[in-house]
């Protein structure tokens, strides 16, 4: 009797001080070889940029290295391995300028800068609900639904933050459209376009112009309504995707060129749908993905685009047939220099996603998992 | 793992034991008294359907807030803790789904017809007399219809007074205080107005600032720390008050019961630790308040209990951080419930019962696009029960019929849905020693209101989720009048779900917006174990171990094209179990339990970046009991996680560390 007695408490001791919990360790990084080797190329690899579901703090980053052929999963915390909780909560926007990398990272309200060339973390801005990056004469300037605060009004409008690059100081904000999405310069002119996501169904409409020189916001150009992504042509002319309200208004893409005065003003509205979109040279590739509440599918959409005539020239970029395998597209991007098609498939967002690589013909080279909703792509000049 | 197994071996040796013991009696109350202490066992042998009970003492002694700490010691259930006082904490049975199990108050479910959720943590055991788990469904067929329509049942039942001879009422005064700043007094009135009738009055306050400090500590492949923070857990506050009142009345061969109950509370929301971010805005106000009545009543070979039921639930959500959203919404549910459950004994070991419920449900939100859902449903069940002494079944079916109006939209189209149920159970051998049990049952689950119609989210066309469950086990029971060994439980139930048409939230389009689709299909396969013994070492000394322990794989078996086909679903671990030692020795009272939940994956996927660690934890407790003149009085300490284990039960949603709470009772 004893010795039973013994045995259980013995085995109540051994739960108790025993572990089957070891140390926590930081997230390793995987490599997958994938042998689309280019050491020539003036590209020495590209960035991509997993945004991670909300409240997951799963955003991401992968690097691709054309030297070896190699791709690295999530490599942020084994080089950065002090930082605590990692990359983040929902990444937003990757970008490169001079020998920097900075990703914004949108619930965690900073933009992590890194070296370049060898990830390591060199500092962060503090910026709340920021949303897009571009540079201009070392400074960023950064989008943020979060403006100054304003007396009497539940919904404050948005702001672009001015960093500079060196310090990573913010020097300067000026108050935009409500919920401002991307950016772009056109000449010295900032183009902000702003969506209203947080008034739905009062959607903004504007594309904002901010005088740099000056930092203030000299005008704002109605387009339509929920805007989102806005991106350049080589003739300056900006192409602004409409999201429309999910309801009636469908997703449209909408092109602003300058006028006699040379002021910027929205000169056609493309009877296409487009979630996002990539220019290379005069072809503007692009994607979209629109929900139906009649059938409760997704309709899903490739094309190209003459940014010259501004007329579609080709209803898929994908030729093999590889579109079917796609889920859910949710990023574009072009090689500079191979003119190799970047297509990201976030799935169910709740899972790693996929990363297709097309030649420019339109077959698939290649693909990779990737983390959690890739989304964002970033070239790494040599 | 295999530790929790020895434990469980270490339980179960009385059986070997007792087998060699020429005196041994078969089990043949639920009650065995042990000089002065009561083991309340749990009843299996009586039960058809496999049944967890923790009640009065047993329930006092282990170390546990709310309901949902306690529901931790039961077998296949896994509890979803948001971390600290004021955090959510949700049951999910043998992996079927929050929405799937539910949870009955008093004798009448309680409702959300918005979420479908239950949160746990807003019951405490203050005023709790017991607590039951059933899978598949409560063995009586005299209950109301709603009854038979869940896939596993959680049963709370409130303390009823209960007076000797010469006694007009009972006073019980306690407060509690501790960790995390809580304060928590409470107090109960009983009063014996006439023979045939009762009254108590039971009120509560709590209050916590729900800080707490925890810790992320990280270390490199090569062992070294690359960091190592402790912070503290931010907006995580809480203050409720609770207010109960009952009347309990007699009747000839009958007896009614009408309550009236108020909870209301503020608290923070503390939201996922993220990088950058260590406190948020967001604050929900709650204001639930429920009257109940029920009446029992035999009139010879026929029984009828009727309930009647209205609830009016208030929920105020904000979001105030100014760097994200703001939010301010109002939520107004109500609920009416009727119910009238007839048996008819047919003859001695035949009887049947038909039951029929009307629920009506409504939904008044201030969010554009969610326009005042109103759900009626009708429910109709019959039943059979047969017992030949040493054999019994029970069958039942449900039939649902649903409603649902809504203005301005177009709502959901009427639903009419059929569950059946099967029961067995026999006692083998003529000892009664060993009984066996099987069940098979199909259940389903509504879409609540936020899955059909919240604003862009919703979708009207969904149907219903389904649940098939097959059950097969066996429970031992021995016990002895002498000697070191005096009683011993051995229950082990295997078992298979089928989880269809599970409802999931999917992406639309662009930009994180979600709509709801009937789109998983998960397969469940499971052993629960669950044992107790008692046995009395020396003279005063009585010392209790309960130890179970749950096998579970629960796999996606939706789309062989899917990443995680057939991996385990998120956060339901492959093994857990608990083990509580308890040594009572003249009036005093030591009680130590350990959990343990095994690895886990956080998302769909089994790959590391998802992987989350076992967690485990020590609680112990001392308490003594004596008397100061006429006034009963219990001081008890407690300490929870006692080796301050860092961990999440949730990704992101730290747990304290090492925490104390301390109460003292009075009671007349």
């Amino acid at each position: 009797m004893k010795t039973s007695l013994f045995c259980i408490l013995s085995a109540f001791f051994f739960l108790s001080t025993a572990s089957c919990r070891h140390d926590e360790m930081i997230f390793p990084t995987q490599t997958d070889e994938i042998k689309d080797e280019n050491p020539d190329s003036r590209i020495r690899g590209f960035y991509l940029l997993n945004e991670g579901n909300m409240g997951s703090n799963k955003c991401s980053i992968d690097f691709y290295d054309y030297a070896d052929g190699s791709y690295y999963r999530n490599f942020y915390a084994e080089r950065n391995p002090g930082v605590i909780k990692e990359l983040g909560d929902v990444g937003n926007d990757i970008r490169i300028y001079g020998s920097r990398l900075y990703v914004v990272v949108n619930c965690s309200h900073k933009v992590e800068v890194m070296d370049a060339h060898t990830g390591v973390r060199i500092g962060q801005i503090d910026i709340p609900n920021c949303r897009y990056i571009r540079f201009r004469n070392d400074k960023a300037y950064v989008s943020s639904y979060v403006g100054p605060v304003q007396i009497g009004t539940s919904s404050p409008k948005g702001a672009v933050y001015v960093v500079d690059t060196l310090s990573l100081q913010i020097e300067d904000k000026v108050t935009v459209g409500y919920q401002p999405e991307e950016l772009e310069f056109v000449d010295d002119l900032l183009y902000v376009a702003n969506s209203g996501g947080y008034r739905a169904p009062d959607y903004d409409n504007t594309v904002s112009v901010i005088d740099i020189a000056q930092m203030r916001q000299i005008r704002q150009i109605p387009v339509g309504i929920n805007l989102g992504r806005l991106k350049k042509d080589r003739y300056g002319k900006l192409w602004v995707t409409s999201r429309g309200d999910h309801k009636e208004i469908p997703s449209r893409l909408m092109v602003l060129d300058k006028d006699s005065k040379g002021n910027m003003q929205p000169v056609d509205t493309l009877d296409i749908a487009c979630t996002d979109m990539a220019i290379r040279g005069d072809s503007l590739y692009y994607y979209a993905a629109d929900w139906s509440d009649i059938t409760g599918k997704n309709t899903i959409s490739y094309g190209i685009i003459d940014v010259r005539t501004r007329a579609r020239v080709s209803a898929s970029f994908i030729t093999d047939g590889t579109e079917r395998e796609i889920v859910m597209p949710y990023g574009i991007a072009i090689h500079p220099e191979s003119g190799d098609i970047f297509v990201t498939d976030a799935k169910n967002y709740v899972s790693s996603g996929t990363l297709y690589c097309f030649s420019p013909d339109g077959r698939k080279k290649w693909s990779v998992r990737t983390g959690d909703i890739p989304a964002h792509i970033a070239f790494l000049p040599k | 793992m295999w530790k929790i197994c020895l434990t469980l071996f270490a339980a179960m040796l009385p059986f070997t034991l007792l087998a060699a013991d020429s005196e041994y009696h078969p089990v043949d109350s639920t009650a065995i008294n042990l000089e002065e202490v009561v083991v309340s066992a749990s009843r299996p042998a009586s039960d058809i359907i496999p049944v967890q009970t923790l009640s009065g003492e047993q329930l006092r002694k282990l170390n546990s807030n709310t309901v949902a700490d306690a529901l931790r010691y039961f077998s296949g259930v896994q509890i979803k803790d948001y971390g600290g006082v004021g955090g959510i904490k949700t049951v999910n049975v043998r992996s079927m789904g929050t929405n799937h199990t539910g949870v009955v108050y008093d004798g009448i479910a309680l409702g959300n017809a918005q979420n479908g959720q239950i949160d746990l943590g807003q019951f405490s055991l203050d005023n709790i007399e017991a607590i039951s788990l059933h899978n598949g469904q409560r063995s009586r067929i005299l209950q109301p219809a709603r009854d038979f329509g869940s896939a596993a049942s959680v049963y709370m039942r409130t303390r009823t007074p209960d007076f000797e001879d010469g006694e007009t009422y009972h006073a019980r005064a306690a407060v509690r205080f501790g960790s995390f700043d809580l304060l928590n007094p409470s107090a109960l009135i009983e009063l014996k107005i006439t023979d045939r009738l009762n009254a108590s009055l039971s009120a509560e306050w709590l209050t916590s600032s729900g800080k707490y400090k925890f810790r992320y500590r990280r270390v490199n492949p090569g062992g070294e720390v690359a960091y190592d923070t402790t912070a503290v857990r931010q907006n995580g506050d809480i203050e409720a008050t609770r207010i109960e009142l009952n009347l309990n009345g007699q009747l000839r061969s009958g007896e009614w019961h009408l309550k009236g109950y108020t909870y209301h509370s503020e608290r923070g929301v503390p939201g996922a630790i993220v990088n950058n971010v260590w406190r948020r805005g967001e604050r929900i106000w709650d204001a639930n308040s429920f009257v109940q009545g029920r009446h029992r009543q035999s009139f010879g070979i026929w029984t009828t209990l009727n309930q009647i039921k209205y609830a009016y639930y208030r929920t105020h959500y904000v979001n105030n951080d100014d760097r994200q959203l703001q939010v301010d919404n109002l939520y107004r549910q109500r609920e009416f419930y009727f119910s009238t459950a007839n048996e008819f004994s047919i003859i001695d070991c035949l009887s049947a019962s038909v039951s029929y419920d009307l629920q009506w449900n409504t939904l008044n939100a201030d969010v554009s696009g969610f326009d005042r859902p109103d759900r009626l449903t009708d429910m109709l069940s019959a039943a059979a029960s047969l017992d030949l002494d040493r054999f019994k079944a029970q069958a039942s079916a449900l039939g649902t019929f649903i409603h649902d109006k809504l203005r301005g939209q177009q709502s959901a189209t009427d639903r009419s849905v059929f569950t059946p149920g099967l029961y067995l159970s026999a006692y083998p051998l003529r000892a009664r020693w060993l009984s066996l049990r099987a069940f098979a049952k199909r259940s389903f689950r509504m879409p609540t209101f936020n899955d059909l119609y919240y604003a862009d989210v919703g979708n009207s066309k969904l149907n219903p989720e389904h649940v098939t469950q097959y059950n097969f086990g066996l429970v031992m029971e021995r016990s002895a009048r002498r000697g070191l060994w005096r009683a011993a439980t051995l229950s082990v139930d295997a078992y298979y779900n089928r989880v269809k048409d599970k409802i999931v939230a999917y992406p639309k389009g662009q930009q994180f917006r979600w709509t709801m689709l009937n789109l998983g299909r998960v397969d469940i396969r499971g052993v629960d174990v669950s044992a107790l013994s008692t046995f009395a070492p020396i003279r005063d000394l009585s010392v209790t171990l309960r130890a179970q322990y749950t096998f579970q794989r629960a796999i996606d078996v939706t789309d062989p094209r899917d990443s995680y086909y057939r991996d385990q679903i998120p956060y339901i671990p492959r093994h857990s179990g608990s083990a509580v030692l308890n040594l009572d020795w003249r009036g005093w009272n030591l009680n130590y339990s350990f959990i343990y939940v095994g690895e886990r994956y956080n998302q769909q996927e089994n790959i590391i970046y998802n992987y989350t660690q076992p967690w485990y934890t020590s609680d112990l407790s001392l308490g003594y009991d004596f008397k100061l003149r006429r006034v009963k009085v219990r001081a008890l300490a407690e300490v929870n996680n006692l080796l301050s284990q860092d961990y999440d039960v949730i990704l992101n949603y730290p747990m304290p560390k090492r925490n104390y709470r301390f109460s003292l009772t009075f009671e007349i």
